[in-house]
């Protein structure tokens, strides 16, 4: 069965290598809803790519097997699945209101824990963390309040307890 | 530790001394001057060979590190000398060869401006190359080339490109030498678990169908594991087929060997995948010409897969007993166990499995009717398997019905001697691998099975073999006809031959004469053996226009989307319909 899944990679940080994983995954087919990538060890210079693609176990498998082909790719694994990872993602949402709705997306802000990192007198910018489903719930309740722009950092993600990747 | 002075240019000369490189093909261009300047100065023992076109180069460099079991290097210019480079880098890629491309690029100023002959070389290749560099700093130069020829070689092996800037090639850095460098972080897994190993060897021995599958892994892992599979195979008892790729691993002719399998596969070979309890791969991928219909290939097996590339296993085909290692590793383990453990396979069970094959043989699925008037192509190949066998000649072949029968009626007893375009099936592949394998074996007889239609891709290369003097012979296989595409159309497109008919081809005996090479041209059977003795015997470069049947097909066939125990047999049983879902397939 297709679900999500969420995929981390370690990489060394060398010139092009995004373009590889990214390259490798769109020329075999498969599609990325949520990327993100960042240095993780300034010392070693090794990158970590996070990505969030829809399959089943078995094509996910596949995935990364290639994946792990790739020169630069130390290490890659389905943290969804293999993991019970967890995941997070932030996001900035622009919301345009005056009035009731003005007021009433502030008191849902509240709720989300979500922080007010500007504002006019018409317009909120709010920041959220959380999973990607408490974030889609709280764009959905934005939407009629006078949503105007989202930006999101895509897909976070770390395994539980002590164990390292 | 060796760290001298040494400008980009230097450098990879100095690079190709250490890593043992003596042959080199190319052709020049403005991003690659300093280089070539450096060849010019060079006292050494580096032979470059001048090719007519960089997809001759790629090639050539295919032939040549296929003939010998070493690293093919060469040489291009940037812009269009990479994108014309780009169809052998990808071949190369296909078919796991080890090929190091150095390329020129303009200067680092100039790149991301549109500059004259710029191209985005790593950005092209990235798909199509097993790793590719573009090279900022002079000082990374020498740990890049190090790194370059120690990826193509190792693990599964296959093209890598090294983009220098023309600034970096005049810029003067540090030069270290190969043997402190190591790369960061790839160790490809060479030896398989001892315990897998041992599950695989109890599965061989409850065996009572069974069958080897081997591939071109066997003949990328080495002599040694040639050897060792011939071994393996003869302790057991057990029948091996093999895949276009892997042909020459074990004898053709050996009682053992039932014949090559796959989509143009023997019947017995294809039977005995079909109907076996166990599948022994060895250095084989499951390419969808070998599996036709994944969900009904091999249904009852049990089955192993030796492989170095862990992604390949459970790629297309799902697998009990996976043993991700080399292929020499893992057959001198296998061995070793089956020996102190005192394995024994099921003799009684094999012996019927044996007559079970037999019977499969009986069905002769490689007979033809022979003709006296016209030339049957298979007959074709037959005479010059009969008239060259004792001569250890390397073959190679573009892509089409003649590569196929060349496949089934050329028997190699040898690896290295088969070279050909499996996974990308290039057309024009032939001819500058031939003069690749020439360069690496110059005393053998070296051929390239053609076709009429593959050999105009890369014709020009007839003249860097007049250059260098290498006396390849082409043997070409003129039915006037895409073949291939002439087959499919027959078989799946109602015998509508869309544009697979070649009007105006050269008078391929005055070409051969253009070019300062000889033409012979056999149109008769009788006259066929005489023909191919001239072609032997002629010390230079020959082109031998064998004019053949135009209607001949290639069988046995497993139509697209049919089963292995669904093969066409040739004449006779060619009304079997193709489905729909087969016809979309390739």
């Amino acid at each position: 069965m297709e679900s999500k899944h969420t995929v981390s990679v370690l990489v060394d940080n060398e010139p092009g290598v995004l373009a590889r994983v990214i390259g490798l995954i769109s020329g075999r087919g498969y599609n990325i809803d949520s990327l993100s990538v960042a240095e993780v060890d300034m010392e070693s210079h090794v990158s970590r790519i996070t990505f969030v693609t829809l399959g089943n176990e078995i094509t996910i498998n596949k995935m990364i097997a290639q994946l792990q082909k790739l020169i630069p790719v130390k290490k890659a694994i389905n943290i969804t699945l293999d993991k019970q990872g967890i995941e997070r993602e932030m996001a900035l949402v622009k919301v345009v209101a005056t009035g009731e709705k003005r007021v009433e997306s502030l008191r849902l802000s509240d709720a989300f824990r979500a922080k007010v990192i500007d504002t006019t007198h018409d317009s909120f910018v709010f920041e959220l963390n959380g999973s990607p489903v408490k974030i889609d719930a709280f764009i959905d309740l934005m939407t009629p309040l006078g949503l105007s722009e989202v930006s999101r950092t895509g897909v976070v993600a770390i395994a539980r307890g002590s164990e390292k990747l | 530790m060796v760290s001298i002075q040494l400008t980009g240019a230097e450098m990879v000369l100095q690079a190709f001394e250490d890593h043992k490189v003596d042959t080199l093909f190319g052709y020049p261009g403005g991003a690659v001057l300093p280089i070539y300047d450096e060849l010019a100065k060079d006292k050494n023992s580096i032979h470059h060979y001048l090719v007519r076109h960089e997809q001759g180069a790629a090639h050539a460099a295919e032939g040549y590190a296929r003939a010998s079991g070493k690293v093919g290097v060469f040489l291009v210019t940037s812009g269009p000398g990479v994108t014309n480079a780009v169809t052998g880098l990808a071949d190369a890629m296909m078919d796991s060869i080890p090929l190091v491309c150095i390329s020129g690029q303009v200067p680092s100023h100039l790149i991301g401006t549109d500059a004259f002959q710029e191209c985005d070389a790593v950005g092209i290749t990235r798909p199509c190359t097993k790793h590719n560099w573009l090279v900022k700093d002079i000082n990374d130069l020498s740990r890049i080339l190090h790194e370059a020829f120690y990826i193509a070689a190792s693990g599964r092996p296959g093209p890598v490109l090294v983009d220098i800037p023309k600034d970096i090639q005049f810029q003067t850095g540090t030069y270290i030498g190969p043997e402190t460098i190591k790369h960061k972080s790839y160790r490809p897994k060479l030896k398989a678990s001892i315990d897998k190993i041992d599950e695989a060897l109890k599965l061989i021995v409850k065996a009572q169908k069974p069958v080897f599958y081997t591939g071109g892994g066997v003949i990328n892992s080495g002599n040694a594991a040639v050897q060792l599979l011939r071994e393996f195979v003869r302790l057991t008892g057990f029948p091996i087929t093999s895949t276009l790729q892997g042909l020459g691993a074990f004898p053709g002719d050996d009682n053992q060997f039932i014949g090559m399998l796959g989509m143009h596969g023997t019947y017995e070979a294809n039977m005995a995948m079909h109907d076996c309890d166990l599948l022994i791969n060895i250095g084989a991928r499951f390419d969808d010409r070998i599996t036709g219909k994944v969900d009904e290939f091999s249904p009852d097996s049990k089955k192993i897969h030796v492989d170095i590339d862990p992604s390949s296993i459970n790629k297309t085909i799902n697998v009990d007993v996976p043993l991700v290692g080399d292929v020499a590793h893992v057959l001198e383990d296998a061995i070793k166990l089956w020996k102190s453990n005192v394995y024994k396979v099921d003799k009684a069970a094999v012996k019927n499995w044996w007559s079970t094959i037999e019977k499969w043989k009986e069905k002769d699925s490689l007979g033809y009717k022979n003709d006296e008037k016209t030339i049957k192509p298979q007959y074709a190949i037959q005479r010059l398997y009969e008239l060259t066998k004792d001569k250890d000649s390397y073959i190679t072949t573009e892509v089409g019905q003649h590569q196929m029968w060349a496949a089934q009626y050329y028997k190699f007893n040898k690896p290295n001697r088969w070279i050909t375009s499996g996974g990308l099936g290039t057309m024009g592949f032939g001819l500058p691998a031939a003069i690749g394998a020439q360069v690496a074996h110059p005393d053998k007889l070296v051929i390239d099975i053609a076709g009429e239609a593959s050999i105009l891709m890369c014709i020009q290369e007839m003249s860097t073999a007049i250059q260098h003097q290498l006396p390849v012979k082409i043997f070409i296989i003129n039915n006037q006809y895409m073949g291939m595409v002439r087959q499919w159309q027959e078989l799946l497109h109602d015998k509508r031959y869309s544009h697979s008919y070649t009007d105006a081809l050269p008078d391929f005996v005055k070409l051969a004469e253009a070019y300062g090479a000889k033409g012979i041209r056999v149109e008769s059977p009788a006259e066929l053996d005489k023909g191919i003795q001239e072609m032997i015997d002629y010390n230079g470069p020959v082109i031998f226009d064998c004019v053949v049947d135009q209607n001949e097909n290639v069988y046995p066939m497993i139509p697209s989307g049919k089963a292995h125990n669904e093969m066409l047999l040739g004449k006779g049983n060619e009304d079997s319909e193709i489905s729909d879902e087969g016809k979309v397939l390739v």
